[in-house]
């Protein structure tokens, strides 16, 4: 029910985008957002609306901390 | 980055064996058993689905599941309200997810649909527009459920509804707020942190923790869905209780903010205001825990237009069932009699089975 999908953003039509979610393309509102948006962004969709960009240098920070946090224990280890 | 490395990469079978050493390690200094909650159904899975309660099962730390599940919740009554409302003359009524299967005092939804009624399915509120668009002399119900991730989308429905003068489009309105449950389930039971949804954080804000966080100081962590998002949280509550401390931590930083999707609340606040009381299954009356129609919006709510459908009381729950002690977090699916037995996702006798969020359904599709 509150499980929302990362999505890709293909086209953007006045109100609507064009998503691309696990290799199917889609149609979704735009109603929930503010922030603007372009081609090329990832988002979260939700029965039928973006509810959500996702901030991919937010998420490329965990990797890199995940990566120095492994790194690490292989030093320990 | 590419769509593969924002969903693969948290799922890295190296992190998680990663992240998984570090929470061992870290763990033995906390009391046992160290009791977590993770309040939201996808997290239930999330734990199952990767093993991740096997790989930490030498640790203090005992996940107990929460009422994070808006189809588990549903008490009887709003079922057999929206059976009623199915069985009006001239309707069709539409919703969303499991709700079409979980058991009301006579039947489901689906048992009276296979008897023929107009009962639809819909992947997106918006569609329920469209089939009241496409029938303008029936009655179109639409069956709307979920927490706050999904309430916004009903608010959305009824805008647009009321925009295009839409006379023939009505609301039985189900939303329910996850603050109050896990307030009335904190009250209760001995939790000792909680991992608190990411998808209705989107929506809302890692804000609506702040009271938890001031009534019952512990550590509380929004986390993401993927296993690796997981046990980043578990690792964070870990070193916050080792440090004695009760913080409210965002790990899915990218995609929740501390104020959440403001849009979204406004339109929630434009359509909807919070009900005085809503009975949930298990936890009885919680006050102030769901969201009905404003009055400008009358119109459009089945409580107001088709009030004398609407049965007033309902039947016991099933003897045995421990569907409310599981969302109380008293229980687990392997302590009910039933599971697995007289109760199973094809014949269930409670919502935890039928909801593909259930902790029963999530024990029983990686157990059995």
């Amino acid at each position: 029910m509150c499980l929302a999908i990362p999505s890709k953003v293909i086209a953007l039509q006045g109100n609507t985008a064009t998503l691309e979610t696990l290799g199917v393309q889609r149609q979704a509102s735009l109603d929930l957002i503010d922030e603007p948006l372009e081609v090329g962004d990832f988002v979260l969709l939700h029965v039928g609306f973006v509810v959500g960009k996702i901030d991919t240098d937010e998420a490329l920070e965990s990797l890199k901390l995940y990566a120095e946090m492994i790194a690490k224990m292989d030093q320990d280890g | 980055m590419k769509m593969a490395d924002l969903i693969d990469s948290f799922r890295d079978k190296h992190t998680i064996l990663a992240l998984v050493s570090q929470i061992k390690k870290e763990s033995i200094g906390l009391k046992t058993p160290f009791k977590i909650m993770e309040v939201c159904g996808g997290h239930t899975h999330a734990l199952m689905r990767y093993g991740l309660l096997n790989l930490l099962q030498d640790t203090p730390l005992d996940f107990v599941h929460g009422p994070g599940c808006p189809v588990c919740v549903m008490p009887k009554l709003r079922i057999d309200e929206a059976i009623a409302l199915a069985q009006m003359p001239n309707t069709i009524l539409i919703t969303l997810a499991d709700l079409m299967r979980v058991p009301g005092s006579k039947g489901s939804l689906q048992s009276l649909r296979a008897q023929g009624a107009d009962v639809r399915f819909a992947y997106a509120p918006l569609q329920a527009l469209e089939v009241a668009i496409q029938n303008p002399d029936k009655k179109v119900v639409f069956v709307a459920i979920g927490f706050e991730t999904t309430t916004p989308m009903t608010a959305s429905l009824l805008l647009q509804a009321k925009e295009k003068g839409i006379k023939n489009l009505f609301i039985h309105n189900n939303h329910v707020l996850v603050p109050p449950s896990v307030q009335a389930v904190l009250k209760n039971s001995k939790i000792d942190a909680l991992i608190a949804p990411s998808h209705v954080s989107v929506i809302t804000g890692a804000k609506i923790y702040r009271p938890l966080l001031d009534l019952f100081k512990i550590p509380i962590v929004v986390a993401g869905f993927e296993p690796v998002d997981m046990l980043d949280g578990i690792l964070r509550i870990v070193r916050q209780a080792l440090k004695k401390q009760t913080l409210l931590e965002i790990q899915y930083s990218r995609a929740v903010s501390f104020e959440g999707n403001l849009k979204a609340q406004s339109l929630i606040a434009e359509t909807m205001q919070v009900r005085e009381n809503f009975e949930w299954r298990g936890l009885g009356e919680i006050p102030f825990s769901a969201m009905q129609m404003r009055p400008e919006f009358a119109d459009f709510d089945v409580e107001v237009v088709f009030a004398e459908f609407l049965p007033k009381a309902s039947a016991l729950e099933p003897k045995n069932c421990l569907c409310g002690e599981i969302l109380k977090g008293l229980a687990k699916p392997l302590d009910c009699t039933l599971f697995n037995k007289a109760c199973t996702p094809s014949h269930p006798v409670g919502a935890c089975m039928v909801s593909a969020e259930g902790a029963c359904a999530a024990y029983y599709k990686y157990l059995s």
